[in-house]
């Protein structure tokens, strides 16, 4: 016991040489990343005791910032817009290493046996498989989809397999590779539909969907049956009718399942889409106080939060899934990015970029369990996502 | 009465910048100025990239555009285009809001404050 201690107390201090303060040993389980979108810096923050414990800065150009999780749970891997890959380790709060990949990112994905951190980049068009320990480039595959022509990689999740599923923006078209071998990934390409904006991997990793822009409906690929291709669904939804213009793409990622139904933002429209899983059909819809940009479910499924477009960006709207009714709209500041779940749902933190904020709701009461400053707030990100498909 | 003269100084500075700015090129007010940079950085910016670098969006920097004429572009804002993501934002800037957008994306555009502050 003595030894094992003292063996422990060595390794940390061993890892934590040339910091001014060697933090206590502690788990990452609770802990996470809140992307601090204008200066490029990421506040390293906890949600059992809701502070913050540090600030990384030096991350670059974090608009449209995403977040993965190594598979331990330790190092959070920061894609910027500016094509920059980090990885932060969030018990020392220091660059592990900072690879500049591609012009310009939107996000990755960690693989099925945690070993490759997989980019996706609008320029150049295409992904790039990284290696997840030192960050070096084992292979990538570029969204060549017609001779010389190339498109911007959306959507990208990670599913079972080594695979990775994706959408391209400009070919209308869902790709799964595969890097059983990572060195010589292997495509499947299948034709989708109109402007794929985003897509998203059902919690089981079975369905793929992307959702279309150029066109009404959703693309569905299921992985099991990938020989039977993609599947339009929800097809000609709100044809006929006006669409509004669109402000900001709706997110897909961190979208709702619950009790058998899938909650989707509506594109252009002040409405939540309700489908049921079993026959992808559309089952209602929820009016909502502006374009849903993320529809995200509390981890049990009782509620759906609902953050808006521009100008409706300053709302925050739950709606009960039983009853399919919003059942509070809040306040939480100007410019409402982004809303993450503690693991069990217990609480939510919301920011506000322009209030310079964090604001921590208790989900049963929504009383205000914290607010935390911050520069510019964007996305959340708790380390939780490490052992979830599709994150 | 000092607070008075200071006052009348303020709006004969005010009057003189506003005249400046109507021969020139009618100007937005300073906050609305902000207001404007902030709005271009942040929700054009998630389609466009804060750096306007590109995204979703094609990048808005003055060597992209150069070669564009500036009435086509403040048609594009304003309207938007039909059949892409670009939405028009007609209903958030007048016709001149939208004449400075341009002219500032064509010459390079400014930071937003909290930029300027933390760039080293
Ligand atoms: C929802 C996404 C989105 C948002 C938000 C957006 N744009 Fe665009 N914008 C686009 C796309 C896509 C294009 C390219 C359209 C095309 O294919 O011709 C474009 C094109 C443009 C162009 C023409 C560029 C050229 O080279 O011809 C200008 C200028 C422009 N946008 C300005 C703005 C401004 C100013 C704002 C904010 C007030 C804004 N955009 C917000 C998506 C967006």
């Amino acid at each position: 016991m003595m030894g094992r201690m003292l063996g422990a107390g060595v390794l940390s201090l061993g890892l934590l040489a040339g910091c001014a303060q060697t933090p206590a040993l502690r788990g990452t389980g609770d802990m996470g990343v809140v992307i601090e979108r204008a200066t490029g810096a990421v506040q390293v923050v906890e949600h059992s005791g809701r502070t913050s414990l540090g600030s990384v800065p030096g991350l670059g150009d974090l608009s449209h910032a995403h977040v993965t999780y190594s598979r331990d749970a330790r190092y959070a891997f920061v894609f910027g817009r500016d094509g920059g890959l980090t990885k932060v380790d969030l018990l020392t709060q220091r660059i592990v290493k900072r690879v500049i990949q591609a012009g310009n990112s939107i996000g990755g994905s960690v693989s099925q046996d945690g070993r490759l951190v997989v980019a996706q980049n609008y320029q150049p068009g295409g992904i790039k498989a990284f290696d997840a320990e030192t960050l070096e480039l084992v292979s990538e595959v570029p969204a060549e989809y017609a001779p010389g022509q190339f498109s911007k990689v959306v959507g990208l999740a990670d599913v079972p397999g080594q695979k990775f599923v994706y959408a391209l923006f400009e070919a209308g078209e869902i790709w799964v590779t595969d890097f059983t071998d990572p060195r010589q990934p292997k495509t499947t390409r299948y034709p989708a539909g109109k402007q794929p904006y985003d897509g998203l991997v059902t919690p089981d990793g079975r369905y793929f969907m992307a959702g279309l822009f150029g066109e009404d409906g959703i693309a569905l690929l299921d992985l099991w049956h990938p020989e039977k291709g993609v599947r339009k669904i929800l097809d000609g939804y709100g044809r006929g009718e006006e669409k509004l213009p669109v402000y900001k793409m709706p997110h897909l990622r961190g979208w709702a399942m619950a009790g058998g139904f899938a909650f989707l933002p509506a594109i252009g429209r002040h409405e939540v889409l309700v489908v049921d899983t079993r026959t992808w059909t559309e089952a209602a819809r929820v009016a909502v106080k502006g374009q849903p940009v993320f529809v995200m479910a509390r981890p049990d499924g009782r509620q759906v939060w609902v953050n808006f477009a521009f100008p409706d960006n300053g709302w925050v709207q739950v709606i009960d899934t039983p009853t399919r009714e919003v059942v509070k709209t809040l306040a939480p500041g100007k410019a409402v990015l982004h809303m993450e779940f503690t693991p069990r749902g217990d609480e939510v933190w919301v920011s506000a970029r322009d209030d310079n904020k964090v604001t921590v709701f208790d989900t049963a009461s929504f009383e205000v369990r914290q607010t935390l400053p911050a520069t510019a707030p964007s996305g959340i990100f708790f380390s939780h996502r490490a052992a979830r498909i599709g994150f | 009465m000092a607070v008075d003269r200071s006052l009348w100084v303020h709006v004969v500075v005010l009057l003189g910048v506003a005249a400046v700015a109507a021969t020139a090129h009618a100007e937005p007010a300073t906050a609305r100025q902000q207001e404007l940079v902030n709005m271009v950085r942040q929700d054009c910016g998630s389609c466009h990239g804060l750096t306007l670098q590109g995204g979703l969006g094609p990048a808005l920097l003055p060597a992209v555009l150069k070669d564009k004429p500036a009435e086509s572009l403040v048609a594009t804002v304003m309207m938007g285009r039909p059949g892409t993501a670009m939405p028009g934002w007609a209903p958030f800037m007048s016709e001149q809001e939208a004449e400075w957008i341009v002219a500032r994306l064509m010459q390079g555009f400014p930071p937003v404050a909290q930029q300027l502050e933390s760039s080293k």
